[in-house]
C-alpha cells in the first residue's frame, strides 16, 4: 500500500472527505447515466470529435459555468470564514488552499475559457468566415485547457491542493516551504492548459487576419472582432513567458535546479518578475474582450452607431502596448530604487488615457440614443460606473508611495475585484445572454435575467465594497482569521451577505436557463435584438457551414445598412461548400497530457515516459494522416437553407 | 528574360550576409574576445541574422500580407526588448 500513500491529502478534514466521496459517486453517476441513456455514441461523434468552432465555444462555456460554481464555492467558504472573528470554520492550511485556487480557477479555468468561448462562437460568424483558420487545433486547444483544468481540480481530493497563492511566489513555492505535490499540480496543469491557449491565441490571428468576408478591411471589423485580435496578439506574446516560468518552476521542484531558489545563484524575486510579466497582459487578456462585448451590445440597445470607432481601436492597442510595460507595480515593495518604482508608476497611470478614452467613447454611444434596457444592456451599464471605481482606485495603488500603505491589504482585493468582476465577469454574462439566441434559437428569460441581474450586481458592491475600509484600516488580504479587537468583524460579516446575494444571483442564472430551455417560446426571428453586426445575418440556430453565400461587406455594420435599405450582403448562387472533418485525436491527445501531468505531479516516471511517447506519437500521426475534409453539395445546402428558413423566416 | 532576372540576386546577397555574420560571430571564440565584447558582438550578429533569414530566405516582405507581418515584427521586437531589458532594470541594475 506505500505506494498508494503518496495519493493521500496530507492535510485531510471531514470537508475534504466528504469531496472525495461526492467526487467519486458523481463521476460514477455520469459514466452510468451516459451508459443507461446509450449516448457515449452521440457524446463521441457530435461533441468530443467535433471541429466546429460553435459547439467547441458551447463546450468552452460549459466548462467555464462549471469552473465558476467551483471558485464560487472558495469564496464562499472564505467569506464565510472570515463573517465573525476567530472563526474555526476552516484552519489556516485550508483557507491557504482555498484561496489559492480560487484566484487560479477564476482566472484561468472561469474567466479565459467563458471568453475564448464567446470568442469561438461569435468571430468567425462576424468576419463572415466557415470556421477558424485551423479547426483542428482548435479542438487541440480545447482539450488541453479541459484537462489541465480537470488536472488542478483533482488536486484537492488526490495528493493535496496548491497552497502558495495564485502567484506562487517563490520561496514559498518551493520544495524546501511547499513540501506536498500540491504546487507540481499548479505548474504542471496551468502549463497544460496554457500551451491550449497558446494554440487559439495563433489560430485566431491567423482566422482574423486571412479569413474574413470580402470588403471588410481592418478598420469596417466589428469592435469585437478588433477585441479579440488584440487580445489573442497578447496572448501570443505574454504566455510564452508563463510556459518558461512553468517550466523552470517544475525543474526546480521536481529535478532539484537553482532557478527560483535563494542558494546557488537562484533568484526568488526572478520568479516574481517572470510571472507579473505574463501576468498583467493575462489582466488585459480577459478585459479586452469584455470591451468588445460591452461595445456591440451598447451600440445595440442604444440603437446608434459606435462613437469613436476609430479612437476605440488605437486606445485598444495602445493598452495591448502598455499592457507589457507595467508589470513591476505588482511587486513596488519588493525591494527596487525609487527610479525602477518611478518608471513602472508612470507607465501604469497612462493605462488609465485610453482607458479612460473608451469609457467616454460608451457614454457618447449612449448618449441621445433609444436605450433599451434589456438584461445585456443592464450589465453593460452597470459595468461603467463600477469598473470606474476599480480604474480609480487602481491609479491609488499605482502611486508607488502610495502603494506602501495599501498593498497587501483587503483594498487591493476589493480594486482588483471591482475591475476584474464588471470587466470579465458582468461581460461574459451579457455576452452569454446577448448571444444565446443565435446559438441555441430560444432567448433567455428576461424577467429571471433582471432577478439575477439585481442580485449580482447589489450582492457584488455589498462583497466587495466593504473591503476597501477594511483594507485602508489594515486589514491583510490571504489572513485566514483575525481577532475582535481588530473592529474588522462586521464589515467582514456585511461582505459575507453580499457573498450570500452573489450566490443567489448565480442561481438564478442557472434557473434561467434551466426555465428557459423548458419554456421559453420557440418562435423568435434570427435577429431578436435587432443587431448590427454579420452573425445575425445567418440562420439561428447557425448551420455547420454558417454561411450558405459568402457576404460581401463594406461598412463594420454590414447587417445594419443591409436592413435599412443598403447594399445587399449575399449575392451569387450557392456553391459547393468545402468542411473539415471531425477528429477523435485531440481528445485523445487532451486525455494522454492528463495522464502525462499526473505522472509528472507525482514524479511517475514510467508513466510519464510512455505518455510523452503517446503525444509524440499523436502529433506523428496528424503528420502523416491525408485529411481532405469533405464536400457539402448544393443540394443538401438548398434543403438546409429551406428547413431552416421554415424555422425562423 | 535576361540574366538580370533569372539569376537570384535576394538569395545570394542573403547568403553572402549570413555567411559573413557567421565568420563575424566565429571571430569572438577564435580572438578569444572578453565576455563583454563578445557578448554584444554575439547579440548584434544573431538579431542581424534572425532579419536576414526573416527577410530573404523566409519572404517576409513578399505577399500581399507584408504590413501585417512586419507590424508583427516589431512589436514582437518591442515585447522581446522590454521584458529583456525591463528583467535587467527591476532585477539588477534598480535593485538596492
Amino acid at each position: 500500500m506505500d505506494y498508494f500513500d503518496r495519493f493521500a491529502v496530507p492535510h485531510s478534514s471531514p470537508m475534504i472527505v466528504g469531496s472525495q466521496i461526492a467526487i467519486a459517486v458523481t463521476v460514477l453517476a455520469i459514466l452510468v447515466g451516459v451508459t443507461y441513456f446509450k449516448k457515449w455514441g452521440y457524446l463521441w461523434r457530435e461533441w468530443f470529435t467535433t471541429v466546429d468552432h460553435k459547439r467547441i465555444g458551447i463546450m468552452y462555456i460549459l466548462a467555464a459555468l462549471l469552473m465558476l460554481f467551483r471558485g464560487g464555492a472558495d469564496a464562499i467558504l472564505m467569506r464565510a470564514q472570515t463573517a465573525i472573528p476567530d472563526n474555526g470554520l476552516l484552519d489556516g492550511q485550508h483557507y491557504n488552499e482555498i484561496f489559492t485556487t480560487h484566484g487560479v480557477v477564476m482566472i484561468l479555468f472561469m474567466a479565459m475559457p467563458f471568453i475564448i468561448g464567446l470568442m469561438n462562437i461569435v468571430t468567425p460568424l462576424q468576419i463572415g468566415a466557415r470556421d477558424v483558420a485551423f479547426p483542428r487545433l482548435n479542438a487541440v486547444s480545447f482539450w488541453l485547457f479541459f484537462w489541465g483544468a480537470m488536472l488542478f481540480n483533482i488536486s484537492f481530493v488526490v495528493g493535496g491542493s496548491p497552497d502558495a497563492g495564485w502567484t506562487a511566489y517563490f520561496p514559498l513555492a518551493s520544495v524546501e516551504f511547499s513540501e506536498s505535490v500540491g504546487m507540481n499540480y499548479y505548474a504542471i496543469a496551468i502549463q497544460i492548459a496554457g500551451i491550449g491557449t497558446l494554440m487559439t491565441g495563433i489560430n485566431f490571428i491567423v482566422t482574423i487576419l486571412k479569413m474574413r468576408a470580402p470588403g471588410m478591411t481592418l478598420m469596417k471589423m466589428p469592435m469585437f472582432t478588433w477585441s479579440i485580435l488584440i487580445t489573442n496578439l497578447i496572448i501570443v506574446f505574454a504566455f510564452p513567458v508563463l510556459t518558461v516560468a512553468l517550466a523552470l518552476m517544475t525543474m526546480d521542484r521536481l529535478f532539484g535546479t537553482n532557478f527560483f531558489t535563494m542558494a546557488n545563484g537562484g533568484s526568488d524575486m526572478l520568479w516574481a518578475n517572470l510571472f507579473w510579466i505574463w501576468g498583467h497582459p493575462e489582466v488585459y487578456i480577459v478585459i479586452l474582450p469584455a470591451f468588445g462585448i460591452y461595445s456591440e451590445i451598447i451600440s445595440t440597445f442604444a440603437r446608434r452607431n459606435l462613437y469613436g470607432y476609430k479612437s476605440m481601436v488605437v486606445s485598444m492597442v495602445a493598452i495591448s502596448v502598455l499592457s507589457f510595460v507595467v508589470w513591476a507595480h505588482h511587486f513596488f515593495t519588493m525591494g527596487h530604487g525609487a527610479m525602477v518604482n518611478g518608471i513602472f508608476s508612470i507607465t501604469t497611470m497612462a493605462i488609465a488615457v485610453p482607458t479612460g478614452i473608451k469609457i467616454f467613447n460608451w457614454l457618447f454611444t449612449l448618449w441621445k440614443g433609444k436605450i433599451e434596457f434589456t438584461v445585456p444592456m443592464l450589465y453593460s451599464l452597470a459595468f461603467i460606473p463600477i469598473f470606474t471605481i476599480g480604474g480609480v482606485t487602481g491609479v491609488m495603488l499605482a502611486m508607488a508611495s502610495a502603494d506602501y500603505q495599501y498593498h497587501n491589504t483587503m483594498f487591493l482585493v476589493a480594486h482588483f475585484h471591482y475591475v476584474l468582476i464588471p470587466g470579465t465577469v458582468f461581460a461574459v454574462l451579457a455576452g452569454f445572454t446577448y448571444w444565446w439566441p443565435k446559438i441555441f434559437n430560444f432567448q433567455l428569460s428576461e424577467r429571471i435575467g433582471k432577478w439575477a441581474f439585481w442580485f449580482i450586481v447589489v450582492g457584488f458592491n455589498v462583497t466587495f465594497f466593504p473591503m476597501f475600509i477594511t483594507g485602508l484600516d489594515g486589514q491583510a488580504r490571504r489572513m485566514y482569521t483575525y481577532s475582535e479587537a481588530t473592529g474588522y468583524g462586521p464589515l467582514n460579516l456585511l461582505s459575507f451577505v453580499g457573498a450570500l446575494g452573489l450566490l443567489i444571483g448565480f442561481a438564478f442564472l442557472v434557473y434561467n436557463i434551466y426555465w428557459s430551455t423548458r419554456y421559453a417560446p420557440r418562435n423568435v426571428t434570427s435577429d431578436p435584438w435587432n443587431a448590427r453586426s454579420l452573425e445575425w445575418a445567418t440562420h439561428s440556430p447557425v448551420p455547420e457551414y454558417n454561411f450558405a453565400i459568402v457576404p460581401e461587406v463594406d461598412s463594420s455594420q454590414a447587417f445594419w445598412d443591409s436592413k435599412n435599405n443598403g447594399p445587399a450582403l449575399f449575392k451569387g448562387k450557392y456553391k459547393e461548400i468545402h468542411m473539415p472533418n471531425n477528429s477523435g485525436v485531440p481528445f485523445v491527445l487532451g486525455i494522454i497530457f492528463f495522464v502525462w501531468g499526473f505522472a509528472m505531479v507525482f514524479s511517475m516516471w514510467i508513466f510519464a515516459i510512455i505518455s510523452t511517447l503517446g503525444i509524440f506519437a499523436c502529433m506523428a500521426h496528424r503528420s502523416f494522416e491525408k485529411d481532405h475534409g469533405h464536400h457539402i453539395s448544393v443540394e443538401e445546402i438548398e434543403e438546409t437553407e429551406k428547413k431552416l428558413r421554415g424555422a425562423n423566416a | 528574360m535576361n540574366m538580370k532576372q533569372l539569376f537570384p540576386r535576394g538569395h545570394v546577397m542573403g547568403f553572402i550576409f549570413s555567411m559573413v555574420l557567421t565568420a563575424v560571430a566565429l571571430g569572438v571564440v577564435v580572438y578569444d574576445l572578453s565576455f563583454k565584447t563578445g557578448m554584444i558582438v554575439l547579440l548584434v550578429t544573431a538579431f542581424m541574422q534572425a532579419g536576414v533569414q526573416l527577410v530573404m530566405f523566409m519572404h517576409a516582405g513578399e505577399s500581399e500580407d507584408k504590413k501585417a507581418i512586419y507590424t508583427n515584427v516589431y512589436y514582437a521586437l518591442f515585447i522581446a526588448l522590454v521584458t529583456i531589458f525591463g528583467t535587467l532594470l527591476t532585477m539588477i541594475w534598480g535593485y538596492q
